[in-house]
Formats: structure tokens, sequence, C-alpha cells
């Protein structure tokens, strides 16, 4: 089952996301923003980091690589498409996710391992959770506060698209501690925490993460 | 403004020269008269004068640093040794690893930020330069008092500008220091170290072979910052109707770097460079020179050719600009087209800007007229040597010993120990590090508050380093030949706490001004004791940096020498962590207690320095680091006893994990009862858990290694219980926690 990571320039967490995807058991591979080519992937992530060093907007000019032309209309036609941090910035950059990223309350860049509870469990992405799940998965950013208009967060929130919820202690001013969402079709999921970074013990604060890989390649397989 | 070039400076020697307001004295300005048998042009006179600053040429520091050459232990670790950007030690199975630290303590306290930021950024050059791939950065830092104005000045931007650029940099920031002191007011220490990885073959050296070879620039544009004193040149005699001076610190721009990073690395990959440098300070005067120098000698190069970001640069400002994220190259004609088509990917700009030549000289010119004519390495390496005058200070004979409060009822242990563990010193340090990634990368086995970091190399082998910094600034104050060993062995000891093994040493030596004999007398014996040390540790220094004149006018900092050991764990799945993982352990100390206050956390909270520091036992500590790497399979955790004693690593332990612990003090063998055994800080000492199963193996390692083992007790519970007080860990972690965000929001 070959999965994309795409490495635009200034992206960090992508060698992580490859990684996660082979852990996962299935086959990684890269995919360079320059070249619209999606190499025959089933499914794509768009890593953390800070592309274009997060200049104008975060996410803001690597939505015009050429390679997300080809992630935008695959999207649209129901390609499982998973934004991890500044990849979920690229995403509402896009507009294949409604709402923003914006600085965090406190200024701050927030570096912890932040709880959360898992809403939608019927995505690509989450389908290996059940819903209510608590996970520990680390959050990294200094633009993870998500905002939309009021009657975006209703529709939302009535529709069932939040993913990720923080629990405990809502890290940066998000908005119905929103930490990650889906688009009506389920198949683009964004989230600010960092499950590539929670996928070995050794390394990370949990394995949590891990079952956003496994449920892909399952809901590959299933297809 | 007329060019001043060679033929004009040979014609007019009577030209007046700014050279006192560049930092030369007279005999170097009459040195480089001599050198080059006529008055420097403008130029010349730019690249002498910061190239024989203190900064670059370490010439009073010079006379006193070749002891780590002449006392330097054999080790066959050592690929690449001091000289070069940075040094390089072989950790096995064909992987080297190279790392340095530096500081970046001026440009941090007048422009905290980006001060900081360009720390982060110059290090990481450094390390890249070798050929390695950046794997992880720490970063020391020292402020004056919490509470002070200037603090909050400088301690936000500082941190921020940490974070800034290293996160952007996508490199863990997996450790480091933050030590408030009021000889910091004024002159906050910003070191920064970076380790990097590579393998054997990939190793590449600052040097400019082969005559007809490419001298090539690649990287951010050269613009007007980080001129500094270059600009009295510019601005004041040469163009006096010329704008206000330029900003004399550097302006990061880590996306640039990251760009650069990935763009070098695969330059490497293919093998497409002679030699390299990067561009940190003295720019492009550094860069040139020092690849000359280390070459055949002759360079040619074409100043107009330097992209700019300003077109009004002058030649003088191109040649100083310490503008960032630029690397130099030394590159065979054939390999040029594959070289700039990798930049290209990477959008990265790359330009051809002259070429080594068969001569023994280093020929600038400016759209055709020559405006530097010098022998490379007399800019490079033939700066003046001085040998400062040095004598003992007079405070060593004014000392005082500690005169501290009996610590006698549960009352007393609570209060003592809540005041300890909140102070700014000891307080957890969440609030600064949470403001740095270091899980990027996904290779961060340990990061802080443990005692060292650690990240995986090998993800197949587990072959992993450790990295730990330490320093105990006010027991160099009492002592600096003892203050020196003593954290080195800390920082090797944190190493070994861990399960890594101690391996090789930088440092960073932050002092008062050179020109102060007492500082230059605090200067020598540390570098003494470090040198005395590492040979009978038998660790190599692999490279180190010099910071003067840390003070505010007659008030110099604390002699600050900040250790960084490297040390290497074969299967880093093994290692030990600080925190205490479950209840029902057996808790025991390692290393004797006895009554060492001066200079510790406790005596400064009652504002008393002490009078002598520890005297170092080297056998012991060896001992100990002994035991801890056989023995480790044995511990459940283990924790340096540092900086605020028994008390402040029991807190830490406890609340690592949120499993408390009930102790009993002190044991008959404590000189100083129950306050020595909880606020001392006597070194080699070191507190573990153990399964209760495993005591008798452990007894027995201990006996082996001469190793004395004392039991404090036992984990478990929801408080810290010492003999009679109970301390409920949510009133531990409160204290604990809530000082930082308290005093910077």
């Amino acid at each position: 089952m070959r999965i994309g990571v795409v490495t635009f320039p200034g992206s960090l967490d992508d060698t992580s996301a490859l990684r996660a995807i082979r852990l996962a058991g299935g086959t990684p591979v890269p995919l360079f923003h320059a070249s619209d080519d999606l190499k025959e992937v089933e499914a794509v992530v768009l890593p953390g980091g800070f592309s274009y060093g997060d200049y104008l907007r975060c996410g803001a000019i690597s939505r015009f690589a050429p390679i997300m032309s080809s992630i935008i209309i695959a999207a649209e036609h129901g390609f499982p498409v998973l934004g991890i941090c500044n990849g979920f910035q690229i995403l509402c950059e896009s507009h294949l996710l409604p709402g923003a990223l914006t600085r965090n309350q406190g200024l701050h860049f927030v570096c912890t391992d932040q709880p959360l509870t898992v809403e939608n469990n019927s995505t690509p992405w989450t389908s290996g959770y059940a819903k209510g799940d608590r996970l520990v998965i680390p959050i990294k950013n200094g633009e993870g506060s998500f905002q939309a208009s009021a009657q975006t967060l209703a529709e939302l929130e009535s529709e069932g698209r939040v993913v990720l919820r923080y629990a405990v202690k809502n890290p940066n001013g998000s908005k119905n501690d929103i930490a990650g969402i889906t688009n009506a079709r389920g198949n683009v999921v964004g989230v600010m925490p960092h499950p590539e970074q929670a996928i070995e013990s050794l390394t990370g604060p949990s394995e949590d993460g891990l079952k956003f890989f496994t449920s892909i390649l399952q809901s590959m397989v299933g297809r | 403004m007329a060019l001043d070039t060679v033929a004009n400076a040979a014609a007019h020697p009577e030209v007046v020269q700014p050279w006192r307001e560049l930092g030369l004295k007279e005999d170097e300005y009459a040195r480089i008269n001599e050198i080059l048998g006529r008055r420097p042009t403008a130029s010349e006179l730019a690249m002498y004068s910061v190239m024989w600053s203190e900064h670059c040429s370490y010439k009073s520091s010079k006379v006193h640093l070749k002891q780590f050459g002449e006392k330097a232990p054999h080790s066959d670790a050592l690929l690449v040794g001091i000289g070069e950007n940075a040094g390089v030690v072989d950790i096995g199975q064909g992987y080297a690893v190279t790392f340095k630290i530096e500081s970046h303590n001026h440009p941090s306290f007048v422009e905290p930020y980006q001060g900081a930021a360009t720390g982060v950024g110059g290090i990481v050059r450094d390390i890249l330069t070798m050929g390695a791939r950046p794997i992880a950065v720490m970063d020391p830092l020292r402020f004056g008092p919490a509470d002070a104005p200037d603090t909050h000045r400088v301690l936000p931007g500082i941190v921020a500008g940490v974070g800034g650029y290293g996160n952007c940099l996508g490199l863990p920031n997996i450790g480091g220091e933050v030590v408030f002191d009021a000889t910091y007011a004024g002159n906050p220490l910003v070191n920064a170290l970076c380790v990097g990885v590579m393998r054997h073959e990939d190793i590449k050296l600052a040097t400019a072979h082969g005559t007809g070879n490419l001298v090539v620039l690649f990287g951010a544009k050269t613009g007007g910052d980080g001129i500094g004193g270059v600009s009295v040149l510019a601005s004041e005699t040469f163009a006096s109707g010329k704008a206000a001076k330029r900003p004399s610190v550097q302006v990061g721009d880590p996306f640039a770097e990251k760009v650069l990073i990935e763009c070098s690395l695969e330059i490497f990959a293919e093998d497409l460079v002679v030699g390299i440098q990067d561009l940190g300070g003295a720019g492009l005067s550094c860069a040139t020179s020092e690849l000359a120098s280390a070459g055949s000698g002759g360079m040619s190069i074409q100043l107009e050719k330097v992209p700019l970001r300003d077109p009004s640069l002058s030649p003088e400002e191109i040649l100083m600009s310490e503008s960032q994220e630029r690397m130099c190259a030394i590159i065979e004609p054939a390999k040029l087209a594959r070289f700039m088509q990798i930049c290209k990917k990477w959008d990265v700009t790359a330009t051809v800007i002259g070429e080594v030549t068969e001569g023994t000289r280093l020929e600038i010119t400016f759209n055709g007229e020559l405006i530097v004519d010098v022998p490379p390495r007399t800019v490079a390496h033939d700066g003046p040597v001085y040998n400062r005058p040095i004598a003992k200070p007079a405070y060593l004979d004014s000392l005082t010993p500690t005169s501290l409060p009996a610590v006698d009822s549960a009352d007393a242990i609570k209060s003592e120990l809540l005041k300890l563990i909140s102070s700014p010193n000891i307080a957890d340090k969440s609030w600064v590090t949470d403001q740095y990634d270091r899980y990027v990368q996904g290779n961060s086995v340990l990061a802080q508050p443990e005692d060292s970091g650690m990240v995986r190399i090998d993800e197949k082998t587990n072959l992993g380093v450790a990295i730990s910094t330490d320093a105990n600034a006010r027991w160099s104050y009492l002592d600096p030949y003892n203050g020196a060993k003593l954290a080195l062995l800390e920082s090797c000891r944190n190493i070994a706490t861990t399960g890594a093994k101690p391996l090789a040493v930088t440092n960073c030596l932050n002092f008062g001004s050179p020109e102060d004999p007492g500082v230059m007398w605090q200067f020598a014996e540390t570098v003494r004791g470090l040198a005395d040390i590492c040979l009978e540790m038998g660790l190599p220094v692999t490279g180190g940096n010099v910071s003067f004149y840390n003070q505010t006018g007659s008030v110099a900092i604390l002699p600050t020498p900040v250790i960084g050991v490297l040390g290497v764990i074969q299967d880093v799945t093994t290692r030990t962590k600080m925190g205490i993982p479950a209840a029902g352990l057996q808790i025991f100390q390692l290393g004797n207690t006895a009554d060492n206050f001066s200079g510790s956390e406790w005596a400064h909270l009652y504002g008393q320095m002490g009078d002598h520091a520890p005297t170092p036992d080297i056998a012991a500590e060896v001992r100990l680091i002994n035991l801890l790497l056989e023995a480790q399979p044995l511990f459940e955790s283990a924790h340096d006893l540092s900086d605020g004693g028994l008390a402040a690593a029991l807190t830490e332990a406890t609340l690592r994990n949120g499993v408390g612990a009930t102790i009993s003090l002190p044991g008959e063998y404590i000189p100083g009862g129950v306050a020595a055994a909880l606020f001392s800080e006597t070194p080699g000492r070191v507190l573990i858990t153990v399964d209760p199963k495993n005591h008798e193996a452990l007894a027995t390692l201990a006996t082996k290694y001469e190793v004395p083992m004392h039991e404090l007790g036992i984990t478990g519970g929801d408080s810290l219980v010492i003999n009679e007080a109970v301390i409920p860990l949510t009133e531990l972690r409160t204290a604990h926690t809530e000082t930082l965000p308290r005093l910077f929001g």
C-alpha cells in the first residue's frame, strides 16, 4: 500500500511521517512539492514543519505548489489526505477544510504531551480508534488556535466533523477545543497534534498516534 | 567615495586610517603595515581588524588554550581535532559525530530574539560544514536575577529566538540549562550547542586545494546586517555623507538555513565539494582567508560578483557583512553544473566569486581594481598573541564560610525544601523548554529535564548518543581550577546516569574582561583544570569557544565554563530515565554526602557564597561511572544529584511520573545532619530506584566498584515523605512548577 508524504521547502516532520507509514506496514513514498506527480500513491500525508518559513501566512505559499494542484483535484474526488500541523494549515489555505489556524493564545510556541479525545472514527484516518478514546500525542506549534465562524462551527459540530478535541486543557484557545476536523466527505482530515511523533514509546510520549497510519492502510484494503 | 585600491595605498601612505575605532592597537596596526610593506587598504584594514579581534583570533586565550593540545589524552575516537569548524569523533558502526558549543552573549544582550536565533544558526552551520546532518541542539542560558527588569527584557526574547530558529530548522532541542545570578544582569549568556552525524567517509574540511578550482558562495544574499565595528570605516571616515550606522546584530532567516541544510547535504552526498566553510563571524573575510590558508594559499575573488540584498554596500562592508545563512565551497569546474542544479532544486542562490590560484596571496578585486592583496595566513592565523597579566583576585582572601539554619523539625524540612525547589534556579523549566520542539526528527530518546539529552542514530542497531552541558559558576568563582574539573565530572556523571559512556568534550568559556588580571587568573586556572581533568579522564577536547568581556563596568560575571560531554550508548532502548516509574521500589543513594554548602543553591537562597569548592575525587567519580554503566540493567530510574542536592533530585524524580516516596534521613554517615543530607551539593552522587529482587546484585556490584550505597527509603504513595515531614505531590508540584510562569507570564 503506497502512501505519499509531501516535502515542501521547510517541511520538518516528513521523515517522521515516512517512518510512521513504514512502521504501520505501508510503503512510504516521498513526494516533492515542485512536481504534480502523485506517483500512484493511494493516500497522502502533508507533514508538519514551517513550509516556506510560514511567510505570509502558514501554508499560504505551499497551497500553490504544483503537487497541491494534483492533491486538491484528487481530494475533491475522495482521495484520502491527512494534514498534520503545517499540513492542516495548508489544507485550510487550500479550502479543502474550513476555518483557519491562528497564533496561539499566549503567543508562545507550545510543545507538550497533549491529552486528546477521539470524536469521529468514521474517517479513513481514524477508523482504528473508538469514539471517546483518550490519546496523548505531542503538539508543537505557534499557530494552532483553530478559529471559524459561528456558522462553520455549528456545521462542524452538527455534522460530527470534529475528529479530535483537546482534553483536560485547551492549549491554544482553539474554538470548541477543536484539535482536528474533516471535510463533509470524510476523506480529508487535518489535525494539529503530531500522530507521527507518537509511534514508538522510545521516542514519543505514547504509541497512540500509530492508528492514524494503520487505519488508512486498513481502510484502503477494505475498499 | 573613491575606491581605496592597493595602488592607492602604496601611493598615499599618508592617509590617516581609523584603526583605533576598529579596535586595533597601535602596535597591531604597525604590524599590519610591516606585513604588507605599505599601509593597508580600507578593505584590508577591515579584514585584519575583524580577524584579529578577540572573538576571531583568541589573542588573549591562545597561550592558555594550547594546553588542550599539550595535555591531550590519546584517543582512538578522535577523527578531527581542534582547529576545524568542529571536532569529529568515531562512535562506531561507521558513524562519526561532530558537536560544538558557542556563545552568542553580546548580540543577545543587544537584540535578544535575533541574537539568540543567530547563535543557533551559526553553530548549526559549523556542524553542517563538517559534512554532518545536524540532529539536535541544546542551549545553556544564564540571566540576571529572575525578578530584575533587564531579565524581563532579555529572557522572553532569547527563549523565543532559540525556539523560533531551532524549531523552524527541525532540530530537536533536547536540553540545556537556565540559571539566574546577579552577575549576569546586563550580561546574559546564550550558549548554543549542536550535534551532527555523518558516515566516516563524508567528513568535509575547510580547505581550498587545486589551482583552478572555483570558489562558490551559496545561500542567502549579502546584506548590511552584522557589520559591527566596520561601519566606522564605511560611514564615518570614508563616506561621511552616508546614512546612519548599520545594525551590528545579524538578522536570521531560519527558513533560508533549513533549505541550505537540505541543499548542502544533497551536495555532500554526491561528493561535489573539495572544501567548505560557513560564513559566520567576520563573514567573507574569515571564509576566504581561512579556506586559502588551509590550502596552498592562493585565491582570487571578484567581490562585485557577490549577490547583494543592498546594492549600496561598499567593498569593505561586503567583506565584513555577517549576513546569515551563507556558505562558501571550493568546487572542481567539472562538478559545477551538478552543484548548480542541486542549488536550483532548493531555490538556493549560488554564484562563482573566484578561484584557487597558483600563488600564495589572497587577491580581491572590485570591478577589476585590486583592493586586497595579502598573505591569507597573516589574516587568519598570524594575529597578535597576548600573554596578559595574571593575578589571583583579592576576593579569594575574604571569603567566609556559610552559616545556615538548622533543619531539625518536620516543619523546617518541609518549608526549606519548598523554598528551595520553588526558587528560580531549581524550579521547573517547562515555561522555557515547552517553547522548543523536542520531538522533531522522531529520534529524541531523552530530552530535558532528563539528566542528558539522548538521540537515536541508527534505527536498526539502536546506536545513540547522549549529550549533557554543565557548569557550576559559583564553584568556579570559589576555585576555578577545581570548578572546571567538577563541571566536567558532573557532565560525565549525567551521561553515565542515563546509560551512555562519556567519549569527548567541548566547552564554552564565558568570562569577564581579559584585561583584568583577576579575570585572566580565573581563565588560566579554568583552562588548566579542564586540560588536566580531560587528561585524567582520557577524554579528548574536540573544540570550544571563548567569550570574554562579559562584564558591566568593573563587575565581571561569575567565571562560567560550560562543559559539554558527548557519550555513546550501544542500545538506546536500555537508557535509564530519571523519574520513579512505580511504587514498591527501593531507593538508594550512590556516593557519600558531606557538608558542601559553599556555592550551593540552598546557600544562594540565603545570599551566601561560602568559602571553598568541593575537592573532586576523580578516582571515586570514575568508579561511580563504571558502576552506573555496568549496573544499568538493574536500575528502574537514576538521577544525578547536583544543583539543589537530594531535595531537588527527589522532587524531580517523584514529580516526573507522580509516584511518591518515603525517605528516612539522615543515615549516621552524614556529617551536617538532615540539612546536609537534603541540601548539600557534594559531587559524585546519584539517586537510584531498584526492584527489591535486584538489590543483592546491585550491592555486589557496588562493593566491586567500592561505591558507597545508602538505602534511603521506598517508592509509592502520593506524597514525598521525609522523616516526619509529609509533602503531598500536588503541593510539591505547585511549588515546583508555578515559579517561572508567575515571573514571565
